[in-house]
């Protein structure tokens, strides 16, 4: 009876606890959503940001975040796929192992801020690639090497040894059991993971505002050669991406409408992360069923 | 005769494909392994030039209470003493988790025990938004929404340790509550099996079988979120105020190491005192996420050890 | 297996044929005219918009303009990694910059006011009544004949040209107490606007109705203040070249000079132009009458 009694009470609170998380996390959502989405329009969305008049877009700015982030997936999956890769399936487990997984674990946890120095120091002055979509995209790297690889070596573990013994019967070598086998098989979690650090990779400012720069001078969208450096495929323009440019006109805008822009900016970004997941889960669902079909 | 002996020698195709494939994969490796080496590197050579070059006295680096790097202080030193940044830094990377993590574990319990088809379809898709939404945007909200709030209920400027705490207790619960979840997944279906079958509630199930299995589980989750929070950057120096001063209490404008660092990096010259200060305090944020590491791992283990006996 | 190598071939030799092509046929005069201008984000604006102006008046050139503060600008322009460094502060005030390395352009004239929450009932203060409240010796508002409201002071980010240029000329050199720092106009002014008693200083760029400007012993932060040096919290941004500009960033900065943005962007920015200037400064905080 006093059991009963007090795994109903226990209940109730579980319940209200998730209620109240819900709604926070509803309200934070609306709130982003409703003061922004009446700015949202084709002409926002296409044209240039404006310095000092109201009425700029965020058009450049929504092409630099893609483009840097199709950069930065470029360069880290194939590094990621190999260390994790590596990792699941030819490390031993041992102590060396063990300093390398916590070497990459402590990546993961180095904050955006660190990462953004780093790249400033290394890519922007060193290197003296300037404050380009390359150092940009190789801090993004910096920053997303260790989410990525440990997903993958996750979705790798996944796989159950039956489909690598298979491969190995056929008399595969292991390095063909696992890019023939293994990791398509293992594709539809492997594309989740990707999607879903493209999401925190297309929020993140603090890495960004020292790498890629704070500018986004204007593109000449009828030239896609990438070494005219007026070229919206150039790597070594500088390149403001969404969550820069809010930063940016909240800390030092001067257009009267800047309170309207950033907020037009914000919910269209947090749209953009809601369609990346909404991708992740149709893909992974999709890949599944075509591979599992087979 | 001679062919077939040395096609025999020879090393297959396929082992030389086995070979490349294993050296290809090691390099990728080796390559995370080094660029985190060269972050140590950068910022250890830069931050621990205040000490060796500009001759800062350690001690007075993390005892001093005078952060004002440029200007000497009252002892005639130049006057770069960080604590105040990092008490403030720890204060509200320890209040934030107190707050979230309770909130963490109920929502994740809800999740997983009590609702697992509405945690699905609801709970865990909002929680993986809200960890890609910029941390600039949580500033911005926490300017417009949290600041007034906290002015209004608690007194003060409403800029401070308890606006921080809460825009990173928002922060921090997704990912704790996601890996919160995931902990708790893990738990032995027949664990939950075993305690119903003795008769057992569902909340004494939870409570005395399915959370104690999974406290590494839920540690690490703290922890990590602990790491989040310490490392975060622009979304706290909108609210915190940034004044390098001892916090007297929760509603006086306070700093964290990331507040400060991010606002006078842009206007120091590189190798200036006031430039190395600063690239101490990103070198005390690298120490402190080795050492929330050192403790994640630390619970790991611990956690396996248990589970295996 | 073979057909697959044969395709891996074929894509191979399309892409480093289109590369190349891309390589031979790039727009070489813009690849080999573009200078790059970093430093103050208060600068920014105006040479972002003069840079496009200009590059608009004259094909092929392209100025690549980047923030990232005031001593960004002056360390990379120091190291020659940049053409033009920005900065809201004279050379010689930044520590660690060698100033005899570097041409100072003064391109414009900003001028600072302080600026205090609507509610706090005061619009002027004599320059002791700002000092006392900025070094913390006034905690309330009532004490300088506002409302009975306690102060909040929000700082620049140390470092920062603005506060620099305000601790020097608003508050004679004194140093301002410890208190809240924001590093940009933008956020302090809307913390101004927002928090009771609250009052900082921004450039009069920023200046709009949410807040409340404060006249320094009577005078208005105008810009015929300024001119005269009646209003005398005001100072220069620069633009610093090495001692040999390239011939780009040279005409660049006599454009930027010409009465053309002088009276029109300029003006349009809320900056003052160095024409109308009656008096001017040098770095030691001179004033001299201008002929």
């Amino acid at each position: 009876m006093n059991a009963k009694r007090i795994d109903k009470i226990a209940t109730g609170v579980l319940y209200a606890v998730a209620a109240f998380v819900v709604i926070i996390l509803i309200a934070l959502l609306g709130y982003i959503l409703i003061q922004g989405v009446p700015h949202i329009s084709w002409h926002f969305l296409t044209s240039p940001a404006l310095a000092f008049e109201a009425g700029g877009g965020i058009g450049i700015q929504l092409f630099n975040s893609f483009y840097l982030l199709f950069l930065a997936l470029l360069i880290s999956l194939p590094i990621s796929l190999g260390a994790g890769i590596y990792l699941n399936e030819y490390a031993p487990q041992n102590t060396l192992t063990g300093l390398i997984r916590t070497t990459i674990e402590i990546l993961s946890s180095l904050p955006s801020v660190v990462v953004g120095l780093f790249g400033y120091l290394f890519f922007v002055v060193q290197f003296k690639l300037g404050f380009s979509i390359l150092s940009g995209a190789f801090a993004l790297t910096v920053f997303n090497l260790p989410i990525l690889t440990r997903s993958i070596e996750d979705a790798l573990a996944n796989i159950s040894d039956n489909q690598r013994e298979a491969g190995y019967a056929l008399g595969l070598s292991r390095w063909e059991t696992v890019t023939k086998i293994v990791v398509p098989a293992a594709l539809p979690s492997i594309i989740t993971g990707v999607v879903l650090s493209a999401g925190r990779i297309f929020g993140e400012a603090a890495a960004l505002i020292y790498t890629a720069g704070q500018s986004a001078p204007a593109l000449d969208f009828g030239n896609w050669n990438p070494f005219d450096i007026s070229s919206p495929l150039s790597p070594l323009r500088p390149a403001e991406t969404l969550a820069v440019h809010i930063w940016k006109i909240n800390s030092e805008g001067i257009m009267p409408d800047a309170k309207a822009v950033s907020a037009g900016a914000s919910a269209v970004l947090i749209i953009a992360v809601l369609l990346f997941n909404f991708l992740a889960r149709w893909l992974g669902k999709r890949l599944y069923k075509h591979l599992t079909a087979e | 005769m001679d062919k077939i002996r040395e096609s025999l020698l020879k090393k297959s195709v396929a082992s030389k494909i086995e070979r490349r494939g294993k050296a290809i994969s090691l390099l990728c490796l080796a390559l995370i392994v080094g660029i985190v080496f060269l972050i140590f590197y950068f910022v250890a050579s830069r931050g621990l030039a205040t000490f060796f070059q500009n001759h800062i006295n350690v001690w007075q680096f993390f005892s001093g209470t005078q952060w004002n790097p440029g200007t000497t202080g009252t002892n005639g030193q130049p006057a770069v003493g960080a604590l105040p940044m990092i008490v403030g830094s720890f204060l509200i990377t320890i209040l934030s988790a107190l707050i979230a993590t309770p909130f963490a574990i109920g929502t994740a319990v809800f999740m997983t025990e009590i609702s697992p088809r509405r945690g699905a379809r609801i709970l865990r898709p909002v929680t993986e938004l809200l960890v890609g939404i910029p941390s600039v945007v949580y500033g911005f909200i926490g300017l417009q929404v949290v600041v007034p709030f906290v002015r209004n209920t608690f007194g003060g400027s409403g800029y401070g340790i308890l606006s921080g705490t809460f825009v990173l207790f928002v922060m921090i619960l997704p990912t704790v509550t996601s890996m919160t979840a995931d902990a708790l997944n893990a738990v032995p279906r027949y664990y939950r099996e075993a305690s119903l079958a003795l008769g057992a509630t569902r909340w004494q199930t939870i409570y005395k079988v399915v959370l104690r299995a999974a406290v590494p589980g839920m540690l690490t989750a703290v922890v990590f979120g602990m790491a989040r929070a310490f490392g975060e950057a622009l979304a706290v120096q909108m609210v915190i105020g940034n004044a390098t001063l001892l916090p007297h209490n929760l509603v006086s404008p306070a700093a964290t190491l990331t507040s400060i660092l991010t606002m006078g990096i842009g206007n120091t010259v590189m190798g200036s005192l006031q430039n190395n200060a600063l690239w101490s305090l990103a070198m005390i944020l690298l120490l402190m996420s080795l050492f929330f590491n050192l403790v994640i791992r630390y619970i790991g283990r611990k956690g396996k050890l248990s589970h295996e006996r | 297996m073979k057909k697959s190598r044969v395709i891996q071939l074929l894509g191979l030799i399309v892409i480093v044929g289109l590369v190349s092509f891309g390589y031979t046929h790039r727009d070489q005069t813009s690849a080999s005219e573009s200078i790059t201008a970093v430093g103050s984000t208060a600068l920014q604006p105006l040479v972002e918009a003069a840079g496009e102006q200009y590059s608009n008046n004259h094909t092929g050139t392209f100025i690549n303009v980047q923030g990232g503060g005031s001593g960004t600008g002056l360390s990379q322009i120091q190291s020659g990694a940049v053409a033009i460094g920005n900065s809201d502060i004279f050379a010689e005030e930044q520590s660690g910059i060698d100033a005899s390395k570097l041409i100072d352009h003064r391109v414009a004239v900003v001028g600072i006011a302080p600026i205090v929450n609507k509610q706090v009932g005061v619009t002027n203060l004599s320059q002791q009544q700002l000092i006392k409240i900025f070094t913390g010796k006034v905690t309330n508002w009532r004490e300088v004949g506002g409302k009975n409201l306690p102060i909040t002071l929000i700082n620049r980010a140390q470092g920062s040209g603005t506060r620099k240029t305000f601790e020097s000329y608003a508050l004679k050199g004194q140093k301002s107490a410890d208190s809240q720092e924001q590093d940009s106009s933008g956020l302090a002014r809307s913390i101004v606007a927002s928090t009771p008693g609250a009052i900082s200083y921004v450039a009069f760029s920023y200046l709009d109705k949410s807040v409340q400007t404060v006249s320094v012993d009577g005078v208005k932060p105008t810009e015929m203040n300024v001119r005269k040096n009646q209003w005398y919290i005001w100072s220069y941004e620069h633009l610093y070249t090495g001692k040999h500009p390239s011939v780009l960033t040279q005409q660049f900065i006599d454009y930027i000079l010409s009465t053309a943005v002088q009276q029109k962007l300029i003006k349009q920015l809320g900056y003052i132009s160095v024409h109308d200037m009656q008096v001017q400064r040098n770095a030691t905080g001179k004033i001299s009458i201008v002929k």
